[in-house]
């Protein structure tokens, strides 16, 4: 763990704003907590309905109360995802985006939008193709903040963060339910950013969660972790946004935007994606007028 | 040279191989890898898988010499390893039956299988019924399509065919769809794969169920010749039949090790299977290896003739195998496969599945290039039965 990053974690817990030394992400969970909030972590896949649209979603996203955006890489073999996601990513294939377009799009963001933490969520190949330092440097270059790659485990991880970070980007991991608790500690050497709790055994899109697991199972995460916690899969509405806002740090919903990029033409795109996410803020800011703060 | 002991102990085979997966697996496939380490050393259990693969199986299979085909090619003598003669009609029960009683000793009630053609999936189906194991078998929709007959056998054994509809509808994305059942059901059920790839442990256990193959042949070749074969030929999609037979004869120096790939309507085409021939190291399905894909590292749709060749991975042992020149690794053209097909049906008496057409094929080219007293022993993997509606239709007949 980099100097900066024990610096970064000190300042999230002690609420202190040394905004300089911060990058995006310490900077946005650290000024929510100042708020008694928590963060709202829309997905989309870039490219998703055509790639003309991606940005013009990122900003709606964040005017519709958004504080951090995970954008998705478009993978032939999505095999971590349910069938949702994998059509985004088919749809975005369609138009061939790849990793380089989504670079160009997060550039693009970037000339309006220079405090919303951008994060690429993706699989391993298109990575590879491109090689671990010039994805690094690429993705530095046009403002990528956080990266979290479905299929390196922390386990195949070594070179690829020490990649990330020279660039001072993010290595995000995932743990689940089925994580052990010597691997928790194991993760929490190596995550930075935050950490993504997938909050039900399965892919993204199920609709199964169950809260008491996932309270059960942060409480024992905080034993070892002292980043930000996000939870995502299986939040489906504003009445399971409210209960997770109540539990983790940040609530991630990835799903239910597809569902209704899918259902919208291209004309009420936009409006229909912000006022879902508009609702899901509305519900999760609800819920902390009502409980303790969790950290 | 020390003697080869691949994979290492996280399931490293140099820069291949690997555990890609996430995190929700990682506990499932650390469970999996210990319960193997114990079995594999468990006298009851290798009793148990031996007595199967005898008695179940019909192992073990003979080695045939086709005289009259050798003296046809006016060459090298040409011996072919019987893995059609085993039940269900391929190499792939070998590896069923082992994981099955893995599954059985870990108390998962439930299995699960991808397949291509059909032949893992029907192999699968067969050993559920033999355990009495609850049976779910993913299939591409277009191989669903293609091979109705080995989804009604599957059907007629009590499996439950799903048709996956994601992607481009074949093997690979079958693939993808048992992971994420597996996901989703990971405390009851147990994944077996059907080749070489996958992550660790995957690839070292299904060799290792495999290696049956190659241990059988080096005694067989001692009793019946005196001597080992001067090269070993086998066809190679995800790998597991050559693994099967190469794996036990790594440290034979002298005998060398022939992979054949699929090359479709040719390599130079973009309708081919021949990944290691054409592709480039990536990350697919669990591990690190060969992948057939785009510059962006998007997989690409492959083609054979064959649907248990037509795969865009390989086995990552076989990646690490080509790139330290241990294994080569060739291709041959739907046509070439087509024509050893006929060729053994006329001169043998043999029906050989497509796949194996591959490496009777490369090894038609190769055999009149040598001597008549070298040995060159092809795995006969399959047999073609399945095949008969495909040749028919290369024909232009119907049946």
């Amino acid at each position: 763990m980099s100097l900066d990053s024990i610096k970064n974690l000190l300042n999230f817990f002690s609420g202190q704003d040394d905004a300089k030394k911060m990058n995006r992400i310490a900077k946005t969970f650290a000024a929510l907590k100042k708020q008694n909030r928590k963060a709202l972590i829309p997905f989309i896949t870039a490219g998703d309905p055509n790639p003309g649209i991606t940005v013009q979603l990122m900003h709606r996203l964040v005017q519709s109360g958004a504080d951090i955006l995970e954008l998705g890489v478009p993978f032939s073999d999505p095999m971590a995802d349910g069938p949702t996601i994998q059509r985004s990513s088919e749809r975005a294939l369609k138009h061939h985006v790849s990793l380089n377009d989504v670079f160009g799009m997060v550039a693009e963001f970037r000339k309006i939008d220079t405090n919303t933490p951008v994060v690429l969520m993706g699989y391993a190949n298109p990575v590879e193709a491109m090689g671990y330092a010039a994805f690094a440097i690429k993705a530095k270059e046009c403002g990528v903040d956080g990266v979290l790659i479905v299929d390196y485990p922390p386990e195949e991880s070594g070179e690829w963060v020490q990649c990330l970070d020279q660039q001072e980007i993010d290595a995000i991991f995932l743990l689940s339910p089925t994580t052990p608790q010597q691997r928790i500690e194991q993760v929490a050497k190596m995550a930075k950013g935050y950490i993504y709790y997938v909050s039900l055994k399965g892919v993204t899109g199920a609709s199964h969660l169950d809260l008491q697991e996932v309270s059960a199972m942060l409480a024992q995460l905080r034993n070892y972790i002292s980043l930000p916690i996000g939870v995502g899969f299986g939040i489906r509405d504003g009445a399971t946004a409210k209960a997770v806002a109540g539990l983790a740090d940040a609530v991630v919903v990835g799903s239910r935007i597809i569902e209704e990029i899918e259902k919208s033409s291209d004309a009420e795109l936009l409006d229909n994606v912000g006022n879902l996410l508009n609702s899901l803020r509305k519900a999760i800011d609800d819920n902390e007028n009502n409980t303790q703060p969790t950290v | 040279m020390s003697a080869y002991d691949l994979p290492s102990k996280d399931g490293h085979f140099g820069p291949y191989g690997g555990i890609f997966v996430a995190e929700t697996l990682i506990s499932a496939l650390e469970d999996l890898r210990k319960q193997y380490e114990y079995y594999s050393n468990d006298p009851d259990f290798q009793a148990e898988f031996a007595y199967e693969l005898k008695h179940y199986v019909g192992r073990p299979s003979p080695i045939y010499h086709a005289k009259r085909w050798s003296e046809h090619l006016g060459g090298a003598q040409i011996l072919l390893k019987r893995e059609d003669l085993n039940h269900t009609g391929a190499h792939k029960i070998n590896n069923t039956i082992g994981q099955a009683l893995l599954a059985r000793r870990m108390g998962k009630k439930r299995v699960i299988a991808e397949t291509g053609a059909g032949q893992h999936g029907v192999a699968s189906a067969t050993v559920a019924a033999r355990y009495g194991m609850e049976c779910v078998v993913y299939m591409g929709s277009e191989d669903v399509r293609r091979q109705a007959t080995n989804v009604y056998r599957m059907k007629l054994l009590g499996a439950t065919v799903v048709p996956v509809e994601s992607g481009s509808r074949t093997l690979k994305d079958a693939l993808n769809e048992a992971m994420r059942d597996w996901v989703t059901n990971v405390e009851n059920t147990f994944y077996i794969i059907g080749t070489v790839a996958g992550p660790h442990p995957y690839p070292m256990m299904v060799r290792d169920f495999q290696a049956i193959i190659g241990n059988e042949a080096k005694v067989q070749m001692q009793e019946d010749f005196s001597r080992q074969p001067d090269a070993l030929i086998a066809c190679v999609g995800g790998g597991s039949n050559a693994i099967g037979l190469f794996y036990p004869y790594i440290d034979d120096v002298n005998v060398r090790l022939i992979g054949v790939e699929a090359a479709g309507k040719g390599i130079d085409t973009n309708q081919h299977a021949a990944t290691l021939s054409t592709g480039r190291p990536g990350v697919l399905h669990g591990n690190r290896t060969y992948l057939i894909q785009d510059e962006n590292g998007q997989i690409i749709e492959t083609h054979s003739i064959s649907a248990g060749l037509d795969y865009p991975g390989v086995g990552p042992e076989h990646a690490w195998l080509k790139d330290c020149g241990r294994a080569e690794y060739v291709a041959i053209t739907d046509d070439e496969a087509l024509e050893a097909f006929h060729t053994l049906c006329r001169y043998e008496g043999i029906m050989p599945a497509l796949e194996s057409s591959h490496a009777l094929a490369y090894a038609a080219k190769y055999a009149p290039t040598l001597p008549k007293d070298k040995l060159l022993l092809v795995n006969l993997s399959g047999r073609g039965d399945k095949d008969m509606a495909t040749v028919a239709q290369m024909s232009g007949l119907t049946l």
